[in-house]
């Protein structure tokens, strides 16, 4: 496949450990903060290829495991309602809130639905006029712009019926977080199709506040090491700074369509994080002018105290401050197919990703 | 999540586009990009064209780790 198959190649990919060797003198320790670069070093292996004082950490990077179970609560809330129908992108549906799930839900008759794009849910919203359409918009920069174009085509196409719930983040509030936790790193991999729309210039607060090194990656094996090795080559020459690796897919100033659309229809807003707690301007709410589709505003529900399972590290893991083998949980009580933790749903999740391709 | 996939665009009416991914037709939206052809090739997100992939960059990415192997050659960074 093009632009795949030349990133995969054997051959860069080993030439590039060896550089990194060559360059790479002082301990380093490196986060991702994308589920895709947490399943792309697990499934290629990139750890191994590295020198053992390069140390790679998973950060709050899936949106699925960072989302609250207050939030699967209101979802699971919305679908006991017999006038609603739930569409949401696949990842949400085994996610376990206090005392259910979507899935659950689903089994005991709530009409939900995976959908693959916001542009089906307006579809289902239009087939069913006599119910509410509810769509889980979960996702951080990369997703939001899907949910915004489904909020301005249900506007524009008179779909009254269809209504988002938004838990969409911002990824730099996190990144900053991990640092002010106290957490020791030297510099992000940053995500790839997050900066894709936002722009890689969006990080350089986070150099100039925090000293870090910035490489913004591609997904592929060859990818991956060539971030890493700007990463060294910043770190040891010591000149931090905002580098764009995946210049394919992304710029300094990111997608200004797609930027735009998201400051037209959602606002900051403070949000929860697992791990890290509540965040200032970090989520995304929908604004006035669009209220008549943003589902907390129009649809009231009876939501349940939250409840946190006994003994989950997911909060620690998405910190990089535990890994998933040191969950009592990890492998035997908690699995994919009986997660206990968000970060085992998710493919994305590094839980879910250790147990599959190891530790 | 932010899984993106690279596919070749093969038909455009209006805002919607069929894309070729890895060999699959897939109808993809283009309200996030403007001056897309067929041809091009998109990033595909959630059924969305999330940007427009450059062949030029893709090249010169690769370019870069060959310069490495160059011991006269001092790479430059691309510090924003």
């Amino acid at each position: 496949m093009k632009f795949v198959d030349e990133f995969r190649d054997k051959t860069l990919v080993l030439d590039l450990a060896k550089e990194i060797r060559k360059i790479s003198k002082k301990p380093v320790v490196l986060m991702e903060v994308c589920g895709g670069h947490t399943m792309a070093i697990r499934r290629f292996g990139i750890s191994s290829l590295l020198p053992p004082h390069i140390t790679l950490l998973s950060g709050p990077g899936c949106p699925v495991c960072v989302t609250s179970r207050g939030y699967i609560d209101q979802a699971v809330a919305y679908a006991r309602r017999k006038d609603v129908i739930i569409a949401t992108y696949g990842d949400l549906v085994r996610v376990p809130g206090s005392t259910s799930t979507l899935a659950g839900e689903r089994a005991d008759g709530a009409d939900i639905r995976v959908v693959y794009s916001t542009l089906d849910a307006i579809e289902i919203a239009k087939h069913n006029p006599g119910k509410l359409l509810v769509f889980l918009g979960i996702g951080f920069e990369t997703t939001t712009p899907s949910s915004a174009v489904a909020i301005k085509e249900a506007q524009k196409s008179g779909t009254g019926n269809f209504y988002l719930f938004s838990a969409h983040k911002m990824m730099p509030p996190a990144m900053a977080a991990i640092v002010d936790e106290g957490i020791r790193i030297d510099g992000y991999i940053g995500p790839g199709h997050v900066t894709t729309i936002a722009g890689a210039d969006m990080y350089k607060k986070l150099v100039e506040k925090y000293g870090l090194a910035v490489v913004i990656s591609g997904f592929e094996p060859v990818d991956m090491m060539q971030s890493i090795y700007m990463l060294v080559r910043q770190i040891e020459m010591n000149r931090p700074g905002v580098e764009i690796q995946y210049r394919r897919a992304v710029t300094a100033e990111g997608n200004l369509m797609a930027r735009n659309l998201i400051n037209e229809v959602f606002e900051p807003r403070d949000d929860w994080w697992r791990g890290l707690g509540i965040l200032a301007n970090s989520g995304l709410g929908i604004k006035p002018a669009f209220a008549q589709h943003d589902a907390e505003k129009q649809i009231k529900v009876e939501v349940e105290e939250t409840i946190e399972p006994e003994g989950c590290i997911c909060g620690e893991v998405l910190k990089g401050i535990r890994s998933p083998l040191e969950c009592r949980l990890f492998g035997r009580i908690c699995t994919p197919s009986s997660p206990v933790g968000a970060c085992m749903v998710s493919n994305e999740g590094a839980c879910q990703a250790c147990y599959r391709f190891g530790g | 999540m932010c899984l993106s996939i690279p596919g070749k665009v093969t038909e455009i009416a209006g805002n919607m586009a069929k894309v070729s991914v890895g060999g699959s037709l897939v109808n993809v939206g283009l309200h996030l990009v403007d001056d897309v052809r067929v041809g091009d090739y998109v990033l595909v997100h959630t059924g969305f064209a999330l940007q427009k992939i450059s062949e030029e960059e893709a090249l010169e990415t690769l370019e870069l780790i060959k310069e490495l192997q160059d011991p006269d050659n001092d790479v430059p960074g691309h510090v924003l």
